[in-house]
């Protein structure tokens, strides 16, 4: 039974109690508790079920190892399943459920599967995979699903805010024990920029918990002097709450900064995710206790010997009346003491050596307490919680030497360091035989752009487990740390503590050495993924020698505390049954994040509004309050159509196509690239840029260009004007503004860096609106300011001057094939220009129009559109596009690449136009089929449709498509399939691409 | 006549920062050869300045001009005055290659005032702002969140970050988002 002791607990505040609720029963804790220390204080040691056999769970750790507490945490908005219970700081109104249950966490149906578990051996997963085909997925996945995962999903969106935030420091410090605290003292006194961060809500680590002397004072008095000192510290920055989640290249660091998770509501983020550059990370993140596998050590109560101690010493909360540890170490000697101390009864300190001598045990054996050498747990006897324990020889196969009542274990299997964030970026290990643990390398560490190593580890993340030694190495790696920035430290001395007199570790994988299958089946490695000894062993025995396969075969350490206490006995056990020595079997992979993170905190702002940029044009507003019905384009935001009253969007379209035929139309066309290049070798580049000739244009006259890639297929298409003698205006796609003008200043700067040319993307500097139909010159004769008769400005010529009052450039250029200007302004008075034009053409039946007419007006036309015509393996001869493509010219960029083979062959698929014989709309994307069908049994094919419309000037459905040997069949008929089952396929006539105006009489009046 | 109109049209929030439109503001963008003494005499002739050393903006009267890349620069001044200052700019240098642009309209400058204005910019840009690695007399072109920007300081307690004109609104509720209260670091204390 666990309880709250008077006079202990160093972290709460018993002045201020909490309330909280633990699957719906109302509990009190104290502030500075956590959810576990406050379960165990209220004698609730079973806080979960295991994942795969349901079997009764209590906390085995008491930080952010922890496998077995895991709850559902919080209601609603704020619901969040999976959070360690030992993590979870406790606050006024915390709501947790424990997970794996049903109906109930002390009555669970599920834990027949304990019955079951001989058939859920090792690889029972994969082995479900290799039953008949229909198995998987009608009799495992279902019964699977039903039985395994942890918490429950989220339905509500999250309420709570989240944010980034970049960071940069010569010396980060990842902990903040003893050993941290010590290598950010040292770093400190370079005057260079240092953080330092601790996962806890507190500073000192172990420290204080284990006790000893640092330079005379007590730990807790020390460290509270070393953070003042940081604290006022100018180049110092100090975070709690905050974990190091990840270490990659360049010293990138990943922090996840917990700032509201124990205040919810308080207005602040809940979590923040510094992305931190280092010069220097030192990694003092201390080290993991090991538990030992013993038959039954998973039943709640057993726990590791320091999380006992932890739950006594910071927590006031004392799991059991009467003890029992075990141990193979000096450390646990700690546990029978504090445990002893707060009036406990310690049963027996079972040690596996077969001689105990170290100081620890001799102040054990003082206090009256029975120290059992070369003694080792044959079973832990209990369901729920732990009634009692089976003593037997360490070096025997399990025959009980004695039984010994006890309602709590300490476990203590030795210790491993955390060398998580050294390993993320390709640190390696060494084998430490005489402390059996594996320990950073320090002459291999994670390198850095200067073939330096950027991490250094200090103190127990080093392999150095005392409290002289922590310091002494944190001191060196703090002072390391900053000079390899160029820093001078000045401080000269670590702190000193007193050395410890110890008994080496003897290592012990399974307890007793020679136990048979039957207590093997009942050693848990894997807490959270029920990974027994007897499984490993079984992958071994089927062939899997690799410590990465047999992972993944047992699921061992693919749980959510990623294998932090079983990775080390895992891959120990793993060893021991292939008969090679543990560092030949290695470690898995460590990868980011070191515990999981919340993906909210990865998002940052970019959620709702803030999701992604939304590029509005200067018009912008005019459209969303005249009903537009947006079409993204990129990032942009289109008017697509505007639908008036119960119009359809396809009613809204044809009405504007039939207006802008009739009358006048209006576009927003600001979103078109506007690159201006301007040099004396202008001309010559424009030439290599478009297929055609630019270098001949005149001033004053427009041009319509393509542009290749290099390899020939088509990129870009746009109008190009020639402004000044020795300057051009390119106009490109919407989406191609950036890329083109990246594609140039590529070719500038990398390939003809001597060439004297100058581009500027000036996109954003114009609202460009197009004023197109019949009436559009009478509309801007009616603003005043430019003679814009045809004598004056003819088709593809442009001109300056003002228009309204407005500085303007007009250019006649037309891609519907009316009478059309596009009216060039500074973006700052394109609104004021829109505005004039509707009022003005109010008389003239003005209607704006969307890319949707845009769309069908260009295709009536039989004007191509990039993405639509082109989608990268096009290039302009398969679309007719000869005339726009230069013979004379020595080069430009795609000419070679057009001449190949492949490229010239007249086999290729080439741009047609489709009248589809009843009139319909062929559906977008359709392919044209063949006669036969391939090796694949699919329909042949021999075309594809690339733009398809309902074209309200023709009353019919009109198509371009891309039609083998196309050009040379027209008048031919052929078979489009539609979708759907019994649906007859669309028969359709081959014609050319331009299905009105084809003389173009009525864009030249 | 009608008045050019920033994207934003003034918009302000009042966070544990400040974030506000600044409004119109000319801007002429200058490409050419840094190096050459012609286009130094030509900006003196034409602004009154020196040319800004590598990610230096430099300023005086109300015009400033900041160093943009190696083969370009940016003048800010009056949104009134940039059409003439650009026409200026392009007559001195006439002899010479190089491009001048009047670019006032491409752009938005937001404005972030208040003592916490460095931790704010830090939440949006990896560019360090720290003191000491940034600070009044430097140009720093970077991104804010999702799209390219660049900013200076115009003293110890201020920002002004130009972004492209169509995402005005996205870095406005960026930096006001930034800057909502609770938000507060506590970073890079006031020395």
């Amino acid at each position: 039974m666990s309880a709250r002791l008077e006079g202990w607990g160093r972290l709460i505040d018993r002045s201020e109690p909490l309330t909280y609720s633990f699957n719906g029963r109302d509990l009190r804790g104290y502030r500075g508790d956590t959810l576990a220390s406050a379960l165990l204080a209220a004698g609730q040691v079973m806080q979960g079920r295991s994942f795969k056999y349901h079997r009764p769970r209590g906390p085995v750790a008491a930080g952010a190892e922890e496998p077995n507490a895991l709850v559902n945490l919080g209601q609603g908005a704020r619901f969040e399943p999976d959070q360690r219970a030992t993590t979870t700081e406790l606050f006024e109104g915390l709501v947790a459920e424990s997970q794996n249950h049903w109906p109930s966490l002390d009555f669970d149906v599920g834990v027949v599967n304990n019955a079951l578990a001989r058939f859920l051996p090792a690889g029972f997963y994969n082995k479900t995979f290799m039953a008949p085909r229909g198995a998987w997925k009608h009799v495992f996945e279902p019964a699977i699903r039903q039985s395994a995962g942890l918490g429950r999903a989220p339905k509500a969106a999250d309420a709570d805010r989240y944010e980034h935030l970049y960071a940069h420091y010569d010396v980060v410090v990842v902990g903040g024990g003893v050993a941290g605290l010590t290598a950010a003292r040292a770093a400190a006194t370079s005057g260079l920029r240092v953080l330092v961060m601790e996962q806890a809500p507190h500073w000192g680590g172990r420290a204080p918990v284990d006790g000893g002397e640092i330079d005379r004072l007590d730990p807790e008095g020390w460290v509270r002097n070393v953070v003042e000192e940081l604290e006022k510290a100018k180049n110092v920055t100090l975070r709690r709450r905050m974990m190091a989640a990840g270490v990659y290249d360049h010293g990138y660091l990943i922090g996840y900064e917990r700032v509201a998770d124990h205040t919810p509501l308080d207005g602040r983020p809940r979590h923040r995710l510094w992305r931190i550059r280092a010069g220097r990370i030192v990694t003092a993140t201390g080290a993991i206790e090991r538990p030992l596998a013993f038959a039954g050590n998973d039943v709640p109560g057993v726990m590791l010997a320091s999380a006992m101690r932890d739950y006594l010493v910071n927590w006031g909360a004392a799991v059991g009346r009467r003890v029992v540890v075990v141990t193979n170490n000096d450390d646990a000697y700690r546990t029978a003491l504090a445990m002893h101390e707060a009036g406990r009864e310690v049963a027996a300190v079972l040690d596996a050596r077969p001689l105990v001598t170290g100081a620890l045990a001799t102040r054990v054996r003082e206090a009256g307490i029975r120290v059992l050498e070369g003694r080792a747990i044959a079973k832990v006897h209990g369901r729920k919680g732990v009634t009692g324990v089976a003593v037997t020889a360490q070096a025997g196969a399990g025959g009980a030497v004695e039984e010994i009542g006890c309602d709590a274990v300490a476990m203590s299997g030795g210790w491993s360091p955390v060398v998580h964030l050294w390993s993320h970026c390709g640190g390696k290990l060494v084998w430490d035989e005489a402390q059996a643990l594996f320990r950073p390398d320090p002459s291999r560490p994670p390198t850095g752009a200067d073939g330096e190593g950027f991490v250094v580890t200090a103190g127990a993340a080093s392999g150095a487990l005392t409290l002289a030694g922590a310091l002494a190495d944190g001191h060196d790696a703090g002072k390391a740390a900053a000079k390899a920035m160029g820093g001078k430290v000045t401080r000269k001395a670590a702190p000193k503590a007193e050395p410890e007199e110890a008994q080496p570790i003897l290592p012990v994988w399974i307890m007793p050495a020679e136990a048979g299958p039957e207590l093997k089946a009942k050693m848990w490695l894997d807490f959270q993924n029920d990974v027994k000894v007897s499984d490993v062993e079984l992958a071994a025995r089927e062939g899997y020698e690799s410590v990465e396969h047999t992972k993944r075969y047992t699921t061992l350490g693919m749980a959510t505390d990623q294998g932090k206490l079983s990775n080390i006995n895992g891959l120990a056990v793993l060893s021991q049954a292939l008969g090679q020595d543990i560092p030949a079997t290695g470690t898995t992979t460590f990868r980011p994040p070191y515990t999981p993170i919340s993906m909210a905190s990865i998002a940052g702002e970019a959620r709702g509004e803030l999701f992604q940029p939304l590029r509005r044009s200067p018009i912008h507003d005019w459209h969303e309050a005249n009903g537009a019905h947006w079409e993204p384009v990129g990032h942009w935001r289109r008017p697509y159509t505007y639908p008036r009253g119960a119009e359809t969007l396809a009613e809204a379209v044809n009405r504007e196509v039939n207006n802008t035929r009739a009358n006048v139309g209006l576009l927003d066309a600001s979103t078109l690239g506007k690159i201006v290049v301007k040099g004396p070798d202008a001309g010559r580049f424009l030439d290599m840029m478009y297929t055609n000739v630019m270098s001949s244009l005149p001033v004053g006259k427009c041009r319509y260009g393509l542009m290749c890639s290099e390899n020939g297929f088509l990129i870009d298409d746009g109008v190009v004007a020639r402004l000044a003698e020795d300057t051009w205006l390119c106009h490109t796609t919407t989406g191609g503004a950036d890329r083109i003008h990246g594609h140039m200043e590529d070719w500038l700067q990398c390939e003809w860096w001597d060439w004297k040319v100058y581009t500027a993307n000036l996109t954003e500097q114009f609202a460009q609106i197009g004023v197109v139909g019949p009436k559009a010159r009478a509309v801007l004769e009616a603003l005043g300011g430019m003679d814009l008769s045809k004598e004056a400005l003819p088709f593809m010529h442009w001109a300056e001057g003002e228009l309204a009052g407005i500085p303007a450039r007009v250019f006649r250029i037309s891609f519907s094939g009316e009478l059309s200007y596009e009216i060039a302004v500074p973006a700052g008075r394109g609104r004021e220009l829109w505005d004039r034009l509707v009022e003005a053409g109010e008389a003239h039946g003005v209607m704006p129009y969307g890319t949707e007419a845009l769309h069908v007006m260009r295709a009536e036309k039989g004007f191509i559109m990039i993405g639509d015509e082109t989608d990268g393996t096009v290039i302009p001869q398969d679309l007719g596009l000869n005339w726009a493509i230069s013979k004379k010219k020595e080069d430009f960029l795609g000419k070679r690449a057009q001449e190949r083979p492949h490229m010239a062959d007249p086999e290729r698929w080439k741009l047609i136009g489709l009248e589809t014989l009843d009139g319909s709309v062929i559906p977008d994307g359709a392919y044209i089929v063949a006669d036969g069908v391939n090796e694949n049994g699919q329909r042949n094919t021999q075309g594809r449709v690339t733009s398809t419309y309902f074209s309200p000037t023709l009353g019919r459905g009109i198509a371009m498509a891309l039609l083998h040997r196309g050009p040379e069949r027209m008048g031919e008929e052929v078979e489009i399939p539609v979708l759907g089952a019994g649906k007859a396929p669309i028969r359709a006539r081959v014609v050319e691409t331009c299905f009105f105006d084809k003389p173009g009489a009525k864009q030249d009046v | 006549m009608s008045e050019a109109v920033s994207a934003l049209e003034g918009a302000t929030y009042e966070g544990y920062c400040t974030v506000s439109d600044r409004g119109p503001v000319g801007m002429v963008t200058l490409r050419g050869d840094l190096g050459s003494e012609g286009l130094a005499k030509a900006v003196k002739a034409a602004t009154g300045l020196a040319l800004p050393g590598q990610g230096a903006i430099v300023g005086k009267g109300g015009v400033s001009l900041a160093w943009m890349s190696p083969d370009e620069l940016m003048l800010f001044c009056a949104h009134q005055d940039a059409p003439g200052l650009a026409a200026g700019l392009a007559k001195a240098l006439a002899d010479q290659h190089a491009l001048v642009a009047d670019v006032s309209d491409a752009r938005a400058v937001l404005r972030l005032e208040g003592t916490a204005v460095r931790e704010v910019m830090a939440k949006l840009t990896p560019a360090d702002v720290a003191p000491g690695a940034f600070g009044p007399g430097q140009m720093r072109r970077t991104r804010i969140a999702q799209v390219a920007a660049g900013f200076w300081m115009p003293d110890e307690t201020s920002f002004d970050v130009i972004v492209f004109r169509s995402v005005a609104r996205y870095a406005f509720d960026l930096m006001a988002n930034a800057a909502r209260p609770g938000g507060e670091v506590g970073l890079f204390a006031p020395s």
